[in-house]
């Protein structure tokens, strides 16, 4: 093949389900440059899954089945991946922006002397050659890059960029890919995923949500944004900063590795707007954003923003919820 | 155990950045620099297996003249000595090429373990760690939580999403990327500050270490994100701006 190929991920079993924007991306990229898009997947036991891509506009459906991709390891999967990637030449290797990738697909892309766009946000051919968008500074600036050297090259598509719901159905012939793997050279001993002891606060249900970040500067500070949550019958929720010094419980943080919220209103305040962050509440129906900085990356998702100083906007607001509440 | 952790100087968390006329990275003059926040917590892991297990905490980072300042403060905090590779023009450098630069330093010093943050605040692409790794032929893990000696080797405790985690284990020599927020920085005493003026900076340049740095990503151009929802910007002194949101919450968006 000489397109795109779209590694997918699944977990347990499961798809991950940004996988499926990846394959959208993958489609609408193949499309833009004239070629055909195929996708693979790898584990131990993956025929159902790969039915379903089967399902899907796609030139081929590859399937990488082996028991030492049973469990993930760093060194299995970039093995058979690089096996897979050999075999097929593919131009464009796209992957989901997940945890795992970010474990193993530079490995994999460094050892066709290449480097991972990673977390792109967006992809366009201008004169034959792909420019992808990925974000700098924490979401403070975009940047357009171009890959070099000879292909293959390596991109992985941020949670939320392309939108599932696009993957274009169609039917793929499905096609086994065999590679070697030896145990020997497995060095990395993973044990099973755990999941820490369950959350007592859910989040996903509040429909107001107040959420503070490191803007507040200090613990003692809290009290301020507790008054207007109160005011404003919310649940108070956090960035993830305020959760690691233990200033709220973990179970109030939101984003990718907290929890993911979708109020009627969500209030950030002192909160960048961190892609990890936003992840997790960008659902949400309204946005509001109070940051003294006003090219905070929040902004850009917000329906309401205040630049401003939260110390003396946070109060004025509890002051007036509550005249307005009478 | 010989530990070797890669720190990185970047632009303060509250710059106001402005973009290059160039229009392929920010302008260097008008901001402030400070080393990588999950940087400093590699450096915060490696100083505390280091006061477990004895031996030595060698700081290796690339960059300008300028890095000197966080090279110091990392010294300061207890690292033993530093390895400066110069090198002016960092946003020019992909992961790959930067890997490059810093595995032709490590291989002089063969450490036991390499720590380095997940990602970086600037370029952001999290992979310098994974590729240095592959460079020098050594296992790794990334988003660590937690590390600890175990035997021969190290056992760590790896973030994965949505609130799961892993238990990975491995050989030594490895390489770990080190997630933000783990631990409590410590702050340097007077006395490391003291100390640190007389610990061994060992400067060398991409042409000493016989590197090359060949990217093959690059920025073409670097500009403001455009915003994806029209945002209502509401103005005015504290009072007047709360006033207007709680009638725009009330009447608008009809969430209050
Ligand atoms: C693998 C991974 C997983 C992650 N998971 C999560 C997650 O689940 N959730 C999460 O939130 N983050 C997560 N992060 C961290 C994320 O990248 C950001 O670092 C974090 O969200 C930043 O938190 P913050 O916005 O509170 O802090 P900062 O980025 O420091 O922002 C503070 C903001 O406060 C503003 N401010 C300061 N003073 C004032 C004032 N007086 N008045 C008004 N505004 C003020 C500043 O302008 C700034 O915009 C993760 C990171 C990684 C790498």
């Amino acid at each position: 093949m000489s397109g795109v190929l779209v590694i997918t991920e699944q977990f347990r079993g499961a798809w991950r389900p940004i996988s499926w924007e990846a394959l959208a991306a993958g489609q609408q990229l193949a499309s833009q440059l004239g070629t055909k898009a195929g996708a693979a997947v790898l584990g131990s036991g993956i025929g159902t899954l790969a039915q379903e891509l089967a399902g899907k506009q796609l030139d081929r459906v590859y399937t990488v089945d082996h028991e030492l991709l049973a469990t993930y390891t760093a060194d299995a999967f970039t093995a058979a991946a690089e096996q897979l990637v050999r075999q097929m030449q593919p131009e464009y290797v796209l992957f989901p922006h997940t945890y795992q990738v970010r474990d193993f697909a530079p490995k994999l892309a460094a050892r066709f002397q290449q480097a991972l766009v990673s977390d792109a946000t967006a992809l366009a051919v201008r004169g034959g050659r792909v420019l992808f968008t990925r974000q700098l500074f924490q979401g403070k600036l975009n940047a357009d890059v171009s890959c070099g050297g000879p292909p293959p090259w390596f991109a992985s598509v941020q949670a939320g960029a392309f939108r599932a719901d696009q993957v274009r159905p169609g039917s793929a012939a499905i096609e086994a890919v065999p590679v070697s793997l030896d145990p020997a050279l497995i060095r990395t001993r993973a044990e099973e995923p755990f999941r820490e002891a369950q959350r007592a606060v859910d989040l996903s249900s509040a429909e107001r949500i107040v959420s503070v970040g490191r803007g507040i500067r200090e613990k003692e500070n809290l009290g301020i944004v507790e008054e207007l949550a109160q005011a404003l019958d919310a649940e108070l929720a956090a960035s993830r900063p305020i959760c690691d010094n233990g200033w709220l419980p973990m179970e109030r943080q939101v984003g990718s590795s907290g929890q993911t919220v979708a109020p009627k209103l969500y209030v950030a305040v002192g909160i960048s707007g961190a892609i990890q962050h936003l992840v997790g509440m960008k659902g949400a129906r309204t946005i509001v954003a109070i940051n003294k900085d006003a090219n905070a990356p929040i902004f850009e998702i917000a329906d309401y923003g205040i630049a401003g100083d939260l110390f003396e906007i946070v109060p004025a607001l509890t002051e007036a919820v509550k005249k307005a509440k009478g | 155990m010989k530990i070797l952790v890669a720190i990185k100087q970047v632009p303060a968390r509250d710059s106001q950045l402005r973009v290059q006329s160039s229009g392929r990275w920010i302008e260097q003059q008008d901001v402030s620099f400070e080393i990588n926040e999950p940087d400093a917590y590699a450096l915060e892991a490696g100083l505390q297996l280091s006061e477990k297990a004895g031996g030595e905490v060698v700081v290796l980072c690339a960059g300008p003249a300028g890095a000197a300042q966080t090279i110091r403060e990392a010294l300061a905090k207890g690292a033993h000595r530093a390895i400066h590779i110069e090198q002016d023009d960092l946003g020019a450098l992909d992961p790959l090429a930067a890997a490059q630069l810093l595995a032709a330093a490590v291989r002089t010093e063969a450490p036991d373990l390499i720590l380095t943050g997940l990602q970086s605040d600037d370029a952001g692409y999290g992979q310098t760690g994974v590729v240095l790794a592959e460079l020098l032929g050594l296992p790794h893990a990334t988003i660590i939580m937690q590390a600890e000696q175990s035997g021969s080797g190290i056992r760590v405790k790896r973030e994965l999403e949505d609130g799961w985690f892993q238990h990975i284990e491995m050989p030594l020599p490895a390489l770990l990327t080190i997630q933000s927020g783990i631990s409590r920085l410590r702050y340097a005493t007077l006395m490391g500050i003291k100390k640190a003026r007389t610990k061994e900076i060992r400067r060398v340049t991409a042409s000493d270490l016989g590197v090359t740095p060949a990217p093959v990503l690059s920025i073409e151009r670097i500009y403001a994100p455009e915003k994806s929802k029209q945002t209502q910007m509401l103005e005015g002194a504290a009072g007047e701006v709360a006033a207007k949101l709680v009638e725009k919450l009330k009447f608008e968006a009809r969430v209050l």
